[in-house]
């Protein structure tokens, strides 16, 4: 390996041990070898594992319904050429950014509306309720991962399968589904720990009845002071998140074919009444997805006492230099969570891009440091939290009270995205491209930039489009100790939705609204960002 | 960008910059607080051009996760001073020994009922009741007391918080206890079930979800004295009376209080600033900005809180230590009842 590439493995690997397994380790051992633990009394009560159980299903079918309803928009946006796709590859991660208490608040709506949030069917307080909102707020990284792949997958083979007489269902299942499985089985890992770990949605929407072994150790920790109890939850959370890890790798080499890719898109306009129906049904598809929640939002937010209006806009910028109830401005909260957003995406895609090369490289060893980056996604972040104050506290990284702390931490649940966007596009290029490059007395740095660089140009943006939508979304803000003057909008909708008073409300829905309006226009704008000299791709 | 190289530079960069941000040792005063802590900006200037000291505020989460965070970080705090630790979550704060002792000068204007520990470890800075809530757009005669929720009358009409999640939950929950005893309080919510009471986690899905005041149907719900000042304080279109009244005898008192950290690095400073949290300067700030009642008898209330308070004459009490000892008791059972 050369020296950039030793410097890559380098940074990531240490990234991961300083911001993640060292505050954990510290604060799992407070936990397990404090006064008076007793893990076997925890791991023996029947209600843990109830609890266990059911975070275990619920995820999984979470997972299920969120690649199966995200395979027809990822088909529609990698086949087809049509006004507004980039607007709906953008839009499609706007639920990423909102904070759940937003969403739980938009699906109430939308249950009410429907007329099912009381009666005969109800939806209000249920599993479904759990379930359709991580399918809301997930769907996203299935449909940007896959079509981002589909779409430059060498249309030829499945064409001679048909020639020689497959028809369209098997060529799929033969010849496509193969290819496009490193990028379903990677989406669907971070999917299931987004949903296996959830927090909030299942608080708001799943009602006091239901319970995941992540609201328990927060409940643990935080409510009752029971670190031991909540050190043990977590202990049996990461062993199951490693499990399903190791899972996914074995099925991710045992189905999955990496061959080189052509780089040619096979998006092309719809021609004829069939194509532009299969088009439209598809992109239906995404409509009725996510559609209901964000219409619910941008409904609310216009919502005044008589009738509609922009009384919940111009009230948030009303106050005498901050909004009412919080420490600082609407523009103030937008300017730091840009800034926070980017660094946190920058530090993830700079690690994630190493992490890849890694990776890429090592066999067995690659695919564990693969699945280890992925573990913050499957940690409790209120435990996290947590361990950043017991273990971050000596010089020279007595970051406790500093606000790095916080792009730092959202660049770990950030990494994953980037890492597993860009894998499967690296595995693909022609090795012989970069044999050929050296032969021509290219250096390895230059082999890397003529080659590699423009081949994984487009996934690294989507990764860090993914990476700057998770920092300026929630993570992390309702642990960590922050400086109120580095409020984020994440932060000020959730405080505003716990104030009395009907004015912070539609704020808080005003806020949001903003918030889906600049994730929408940052990730556009990131995604038109192209290296010199690939504008072919 | 110009490819690996800038990437590996900027991040390099970043990391120089976090190792060189670490360790700084500078002579502010930190007050760490929960995230419904509010203050006007001109009052804290007020007092760092009286005593020369600056400071700076930490905001943590809700109360639960404060003292959590405070008692991991005893040996070396994040800060001097905290505030915001109540009643409900007094005595892990003072078992696990948080505090230093400071009996400030100006306890002299708070009412002995405020003053909960006699060390004075804590300082009462503010406090604030949660009641039953009613809206009047009930239609049947409003209820007046516990004993008429278990009335047919007002059956599917309540909407509670879980006091396992909740701070206006568990304060609920202690109301009850206050009222019908350690051994009553299992009845009322086995009766309260029966007629239909709801449950959320937060005080945000109840309020402004199942309440009407958010478009639900509810008509009754456990939130705070404060609420209907908030009403018309904070109402999205200015109106004149509040559309919602609380039941007087249903009342449980929180207070909150601030204290000095043990191992603060600051202690004299820490000293004036509770000093200062006792002046009338601070306490008139408080009503506007949080929603809670200034402690000290020589405070002087907003017009808007003057009009629209329901005053609690008696509110239910019980002892910090009591609910440090029988709470995760309690709300387990209260979670058997009512949720089951």
């Amino acid at each position: 390996m050369n020296r950039i590439a030793r410097m890559l493995a380098l940074l990531p690997i240490s990234f991961l041990a300083v911001f993640f397994l060292y505050p954990l380790a510290t604060i799992l051992s407070r936990g397990l070898l404090g006064d008076g633990a007793d893990p076997m009394a925890t791991l023996g009560s029947a209600s843990l594992w109830r609890v266990a159980w059911f975070t275990l299903w619920q995820a999984a079918l979470s997972t299920v319904l969120t690649t199966a309803l995200a395979m027809p928009g990822a088909w529609v946006l990698a086949h087809r050429r049509f006004r507004g796709r980039a607007l709906v590859r953008a839009g499609a991660v706007v639920p990423f950014v909102l904070p759940t208490v937003v969403v739980a608040t938009a699906f109430s709506a939308l249950f009410a509306s429907l007329g099912v949030d009381d009666g005969p069917i109800s939806l209000a307080q249920s599993t479904a309720a759990i379930v359709m909102a991580h399918v809301f707020f997930n769907y996203a990284v299935v449909l940007r991962t896959v079509s981002t792949v589909w779409e430059r997958l060498d249309i030829g083979l499945e064409d001679e399968a048909r020639m020689l007489g497959a028809t369209p269902w098997q060529a799929f299942r033969m010849i496509t589904l193969p290819r496009l499985a490193p990028a379903v089985l990677g989406s669907a890992s971070i999917v299931f720990l987004f949903s296996f770990t959830s927090f909030g949605v299942v608080l708001l929407l799943g009602g006091p009845r239901k319970a995941t072994l992540d609201t328990e150790i927060w409940r643990y920790a935080t409510q009752r002071g029971e670190l031991d109890v909540a050190a043990v939850i977590s202990v049996l959370q990461l062993v199951a998140v490693i499990g399903t890890l190791v899972l996914s790798t074995v099925f991710q080499h045992r189905y999955s074919v990496r061959e080189p890719t052509r780089g040619v898109s096979r998006a092309r306009r719809a021609v004829g009444t069939r194509q532009h129906v299969a088009q439209w049904l598809c992109l239906t598809s995404i409509a009725v997805v996510l559609g209901g929640p964000l219409v619910a939002l941008v409904e609310r937010s216009f919502r005044t006492s008589g009738g509609y209006g922009l009384a919940s806009y111009r009230s948030l910028s009303a106050g005498e230099g901050r909004i009412s109830v919080l420490p600082q401005s609407a523009s103030e909260a937008v300017t730091n969570s840009l800034w926070i957003a980017a660094l946190a995406a920058l530090i993830a895609t700079a690690a994630g891009l190493g992490a890849a090369v890694v990776s890429q490289r090592g066999g067995p060893l690659g695919s564990l440091t693969e699945a280890a980056y992925l573990l913050p996604l499957g940690t409790s972040g209120v435990l996290l939290g947590l361990g950043f104050l017991l273990a971050l506290d000596d010089p020279p990284l007595d970051l406790r009270t500093s606000w790095i702390l916080i792009p730092l931490a959202q660049a770990l649940v950030g990494l994953p995205f980037v890492l597993r966007a860009v894998l499967p596009v690296i595995a693909s290029i022609d090795e012989r491209l970069r044999e050929a490059a050296a032969m021509l007395g290219a250096t390895p740095t230059r082999v890397w930039r003529a080659v590699d660089l423009p081949a994984i140009w487009r996934a690294t943006l989507m990764g860090a489009g993914f990476a700057f939508a998770v920092s300026l979304g929630e993570f992390g803000a309702t642990v960590f100790i922050s400086r109120p003057e580095r409020l984020t909008v994440p932060v000020a909708i959730f405080r505003l939705l716990g104030r009395p008073g009907t004015a912070a409300q539609g704020q808080a829905m005003a806020l949001s609204v903003i918030l889906m309006a600049l994730t929408t226009v940052s990730i556009l704008v990131v995604e038109r960002v192209r290296p010199r000299g690939s504008d072919g791709w | 960008m110009r490819g690996p190289r800038t990437l590996v530079a900027v991040t390099a960069l970043a990391v120089a910059a976090v190792a060189c941000s670490g360790g700084e040792r500078d002579d502010v005063l930190t007050v760490v607080t929960h995230d419904a802590f509010l203050v006007s900006d001109d009052v804290i200037a007020s007092f760092e051009e009286q005593t020369g000291i600056d400071v700076r505020f930490l905001t943590s989460a809700d109360v639960g996760t404060l003292v959590t965070e405070a008692v991991l970080t005893r040996d070396d705090p994040t800060a001097d001073v905290l505030f915001g630790i109540d009643n409900t979550f007094l005595s892990r704060g003072l078992d696990e020994e948080l505090f230093l002792p400071y009996e400030s000068p100006g306890l002299a204007n708070v009412p002995t009922e405020f003053q909960v520990d006699d060390a004075h470890r804590v300082t009462p800075i503010d406090y604030g009741d949660v009641c039953v809530n009613v809206s009047r757009s009930l239609t049947a005669s409003p209820p007046t007391s516990f004993e008429d929720l278990r009335q047919p009358e007002y059956s599917s009409q309540w909407v509670t918080q879980n006091p396992e999640t909740s701070s206006p939950g568990l304060a609920m929950l202690l109301a009850t206890i206050a009222a019908y005893g350690e051994d009553g309080w299992e009845d009322f919510w086995i009766d309260a079930a029966d007629n239909g009471v709801a449950v959320t986690a937060g005080w945000t899905e109840a309020y402004f979800g199942a309440f009407v005041a958010g478009g639900g149907d509810r008509t009754i719900v456990t939130s705070y004295a404060s609420s209907p000042v908030a009403e018309v304080a904070l109402a999205e279109t200015p109106i004149d009376s509040p559309t919602t009244s609380i039941l007087p005898d249903t009342c449980f008192r929180q207070i909150e209080f601030a204290g000095i950290l043990a191992n603060a690095e600051h202690p004299e400073a820490a000293r004036q600033f509770i000093d200062f949290m006792l002046t009338d300067e601070f306490q008139n700030d408080v009503p506007l900005n949080m929603f809670v009642y200034p402690v000290t008898s020589t405070a002087v209330l907003p017009a808007v809180f003057v009009e629209n308070t329901t005053v609690v004459e008696s509110p239910l009490r019980l002892e910090p230590t009591r609910i440090g000892e029988m709470r995760d008791e309690w709300t387990a059972r209260w979670v058997e009842l009512v949720l089951r």
